[in-house]
């Protein structure tokens, strides 16, 4: 232990300053990441039975299934949002002297995101 | 109505004398206000003129030498560089930076540190020795700039400071020593990323910090620790798939 | 109980101090080194240092051309015998701490890039923007760190020089986080101190710089020499004191009075040239005349009423605008910041007020070419040595290489001193050690009826310097000044301090600071007032021509119980036979 006096650590710190709750949030919505990724291997497998999944679907159309799934939308969108918008500072590409624009690297990005998203989505529809 | 040479602010100061204080508490001061002073020219004034047992490191006040990191209303600075203005008319609260031991009043025990740049070998590690009449190493501005920022860091602890993961884990390296491994690591004349890893990529190491953030915010010099920490995080992330690879490291 | 004993102890952890650690680590892995540090070796008065370090390294220069610019400079006061040897291992250095990692700026081809500096005929200064004695600094720190019997004292306050036996052989020292007295012996010491810039009250000197060494020195018999030459940096901002580097007028910043003329055209530096001639910055004339000339012609302007009034003292204008935003961000990003952060002026947009400030410290401790001094065992390096490449005006950049090149060369000597010595005598070190705690015990800690403060007797201190010991002097008003000085010694037994606690007590510290302060102080006044003739730094109206025939001499201050005695030592001169300093002709 390193001599001199320590201040106590209250529970409450990522109350005290609104960029550390911005962060606990985020470190939060990892719980509804993993727990949707969970959701859908669970409605794969499902999907593999039709019979179960007649009920499964059923259950799915209940309001509170709704609201956890706007919920779960909200989440992850919070989520990947912040995670984009922390790129630039991972991934740094040089051109001489010259560090790529950080709004360049977020920007491809997000271009890269809606572009996969755009695929899953042609590939459920169709 | 009170003419400008006479006004005046609080500061709220941290006080701890460990001889004479079982626990801290808070002191006042008012001090005359310029608008040109900056909150250490408010401490200096009141270790010459109110209270000589006010205890702070400063030195260069100039805001290169790094001393004088405080907590200023909550927040990390160099209090060589934060004006008065910015806060009158209202008081500041002045305390020692947080995550530290405080050894008395607003003074920091930071040995922790200083054994931490010795773990992470903050040195260049050459990647070719070279005889001095062999002359200087070729370095492009380019290579140059790869590393720049991260040599700018005056190791003045305003990151560890802002950092709530040092807070609860002292062991975590921090924000500084790993900019500083990876400023070496990222300089083309040194090879000793290697050897840097063993500290920092450790668990102790890039590992625990979940990307707060904050320790960029509060840092006076610009050098994006955190930017240094993830990217030192993908470096070793890709140095542990390509050791997975059948023909080793590459 | 035994008292930790090193074979070389070090006072100071800033550029001399580590390169002189370095040293004795790579050239001697045998020996243990005690640093010791009244702060934290990175927070030391190097960090703060800016344009660069001249070292010879391009085709077009030439070593003996760096040695005549260097003499000229020091209005011939400077030895030259050490001028050589400090120019001819001046790119070694600088190469070795490439070598260590220092970011030095790079031209397009991967050399390393040097820039003008005032006083020099060829650009010769290594740089790493503007920060060149932070990242010199930390480069050394960092490279420290390496070296296994490096044994540090970070935060311990040196009071005293442990002699016995005719030999210098350790500090007593103030643990400072815990108010612990100390006796560290050392086979050899030494002083890394750093200068004196505080003792005056307008300086861009950090709060460290209070001729502690010189003090510790002179206390110990060893003479403090040329002591009167101050050097004032041309352009500090008014109130702070803040350095504004030499290398904005390198890149080529000019002087504006308050007509916005270039007035230094005429105070025999040469013609004004067009910003925009490819001519312009010239060497060795205008704004890159020598530091001593172009503060002495602010104080002529402003005589005349052309320099510009303001809060803090008169002012002139350094103007960048011209350099434009891209030079300014890329060449001296730290003035530009500085400028924004405490005066908020944007030198792209608008010129800075400057004045002129005490920046450095010509004098020092008497040391011979390898920093050995008058007591067996005690070596100096570094702004608190006087070695004396400087003499009476030091041109900017040659102090950062200085460090360098005399920290190791005394480093070496130092530890052949101690190879060949016996080991020192603890006992009586340890005794020597217990009659400096009392005394700081019963002075300091527990004395009580004092009438005197700190704070009164340093505000007095750097108002009689100021007024006696500036820019230009005369007899009067120097003689009023050494009698404030021993005025204020005579106070300052009178001191009574507030705090009486152990731990981390800066107001003890601050006291015993001081009194080193009035000690530095003293022999500048006193051996400003004896030199009656005008070299370099020092201007006297009352004896306004160069005297060679009496005083081309360097001055020794001895400390006595009453004023110091002032003695004289001849210049070595080897090659350079005192000459006119020109400058500004073509």
């Amino acid at each position: 232990m390193r001599e001199g006096y320590r201040r106590p650590i209250p529970a409450t710190w990522w109350l005290q300053k609104r960029s550390y709750s911005l962060f606990m949030l985020r470190e939060f919505t990892s719980v509804f990441v993993g727990g949707y990724a969970f959701f859908l291997l669970v409605l794969v497998s499902r999907a593999q039975d039709p019979a179960s999944f007649a009920s499964f679907y059923e259950a799915l159309m209940s309001p509170l299934s709704i609201v956890l799934h706007v919920l779960a939308l909200a989440m992850v969108l919070y989520h990947t949002v912040t995670w984009l918008n922390l790129t630039p500072k991972v991934v740094i590409v040089w051109r001489g002297e010259q560090k790529l624009a950080p709004f360049v690297i977020a920007g491809a990005h997000y271009l890269l995101w809606l572009v996969t998203s755009g695929a899953v989505v042609w590939l459920v529809l169709s | 109505m009170a003419s400008a040479s006479a006004a005046t602010q609080v500061l709220e100061v941290f006080r701890y004398s460990p001889e004479q204080d079982p626990e801290p508490h808070f002191q006042s001061y008012e001090v005359p206000f310029h608008d040109d002073w900056v909150v250490l020219d408010a401490l200096n004034h009141i270790k010459d003129r109110m209270d000589w047992s006010l205890t702070h490191r400063w030195s260069c006040r100039m805001g290169v030498c790094g001393s004088c990191g405080m907590m200023v209303n909550g927040e990390a600075k160099l209090t060589c560089a934060a004006f008065l203005r910015d806060y009158y008319p209202k008081p500041i609260r002045v305390e020692p930076l947080t995550g530290f031991p405080v050894l008395r009043d607003l003074v920091i025990n930071m040995d922790d540190f200083m054994e931490k740049l010795v773990q992470v070998k903050s040195w260049l590690i050459p990647k070719e020795p070279r005889e001095l009449s062999q002359g200087e190493y070729r370095q492009s501005p380019a290579e140059l700039a790869r590393y720049k920022q991260f040599s700018m860091c005056i190791n003045c602890m305003l990151c560890y400071a802002a950092c709530p993961v040092y807070a609860l884990h002292t062991d975590f390296i921090g924000p500084a020593a790993i900019a500083l491994a990876q400023r070496y690591n990222l300089d083309s004349r040194d090879a000793g990323e290697q050897q840097r890893a063993e500290a920092i990529q450790a668990d102790e190491g890039v590992w625990e910090c979940t990307f707060v953030g904050e320790c960029s915010k509060v840092c006076p010099k610009d050098v994006d620790p955190a930017g240094a920490i993830q990217q030192a995080k993908m470096a070793g992330a890709i140095d542990w798939y390509k050791a997975l690879l059948p023909r080793g490291k590459g | 109980m035994g008292i930790p004993v090193h074979d070389v102890l070090i006072v100071g952890g800033g550029g001399a101090g580590l390169r002189a650690a370095i040293a004795i680590g790579e050239e001697f892995p045998d020996l243990s080194i005690g640093v010791v540090s009244k702060v934290y070796p990175m927070r030391s008065h190097t960090v703060s240092a800016e344009g660069g370090a001249a070292g010879v390294i391009k085709p077009n220069d030439s070593l003996d051309d760096h040695c005549y610019d260097t003499i000229s400079g020091a209005d011939w006061l400077a030895d030259q015998d050490a001028v050589e040897a400090f120019v001819n291992e001046a790119p070694k250095e600088l190469i070795q701490l490439e070598h260590w990692g220092c970011p030095w700026s790079r031209e397009p081809d991967g050399s390393v890039a040097v820039r003008p500096f005032g006083g020099m005929k060829i650009r010769r200064t290594w740089f790493a923007a503007d920060k060149t004695g932070f990242h010199m600094l930390h480069a050394l720190f960092q490279t420290s760190l390496r070296y296994k019997p490096v044994v540090r004292y970070d935060e311990f306050f040196v009071t005293k020089l442990l002699v016995n036996d005719g030999r210098c052989q350790g500090v007593t020292a103030i643990e400072i986080r815990t108010g612990e007295v100390h006796a560290i012996g050392g086979k050899s010491v030494i002083l890394c101190t750093g200068g004196a810039g505080r003792i005056f009250p307008f300086t861009t000197n950090a709060a460290i710089k209070n001729g502690d060494g010189m003090a510790l020195a002179y206390r110990a018999g060893v003479p403090l020499k040329d002591m009167e030459f101050v050097q004032y940096h041309p352009t500090g901002l008014p109130g702070t004191g803040i350095l504004i580097t030499e290398a904005a007028r390198g890149e080529g910043g000019v002087l504006l009075n308050k007509d916005g003329y270039r007035y230094l055209q005429d105070y025999e530096l040469g013609e004004a040239l067009p910003l925009d001639s490819p001519d312009h910055p010239r060497l060795r004339a205008m704004e890159l005349g020598p530091r001593d000339r172009l503060s002495q012609a602010f104080v002529k302007e402003q005589e005349r009423g052309r320099t510009i009034q303001g809060k803090y003292g008169d002012y002139v204008h350094l103007d960048l605008r011209h350099l434009g935003q891209k030079k300014i961000d890329k060449q001296i990003p730290f003035v530009r910041d500085t400028a924004k952060n405490y005066i908020g002026i944007d030198p792209v947009y608008e010129p800075i007020p400057v004045r002129p400030v005490v920046h450095y410290m010509m004098g020092g401790v008497d040391t011979d070419i390898d920093g050995a001094t008058s007591l067996p065992g005690l070596f100096a390096a570094g702004e608190c040595a006087c070695v004396s490449i400087n003499g009476a005006n030091r041109l900017g950049s040659n102090s950062l290489t200085e460090l360098l090149v005399f920290g190791r060369r005394a480093a070496r000597v130092a530890a052949g001193f101690a190879i060949e010595n016996p080991a020192v005598d603890e006992d009586a070190i340890r005794k020597q050690a217990a009659e400096e705690e009392e005394r700081i015990r019963s002075c300091f800690l527990e004395r009580t009826g004092g009438s005197e403060t700190i704070a009164d007797i340093r505000t007095d201190l750097n108002t009689t310097l100021d007024k006696g010991a500036g820019i230009y002097r005369n007899e009067g008003a120097l003689k009023e000044t050494c009698a404030t000085v021993l005025e204020l010694k005579k106070r300052f037994g009178e001191i009574q301090l507030t705090d009486r606690t152990r731990t981390f007590n800066t107001e003890l510290q601050n006291a015993l600071e001081l009194e080193f302060m009035l000690d530095a102080g003293e022999a500048l006044a006193f051996s400003a007032v004896a030199r009656t003739e005008s070299r370099g730094s020092h201007q006297r109206t009352d004896h306004p021509e160069r005297n060679d025939e009496d005083f081309l001499k360097h001055s020794l201050a001895y400390r006595t119980d009453g004023e110091p005695r002032i003695d004289y030592k001849d210049v070595v001169i080897t090659r350079w036979p005192p000459g006119e300093r020109v400058y500004g002709k073509r």
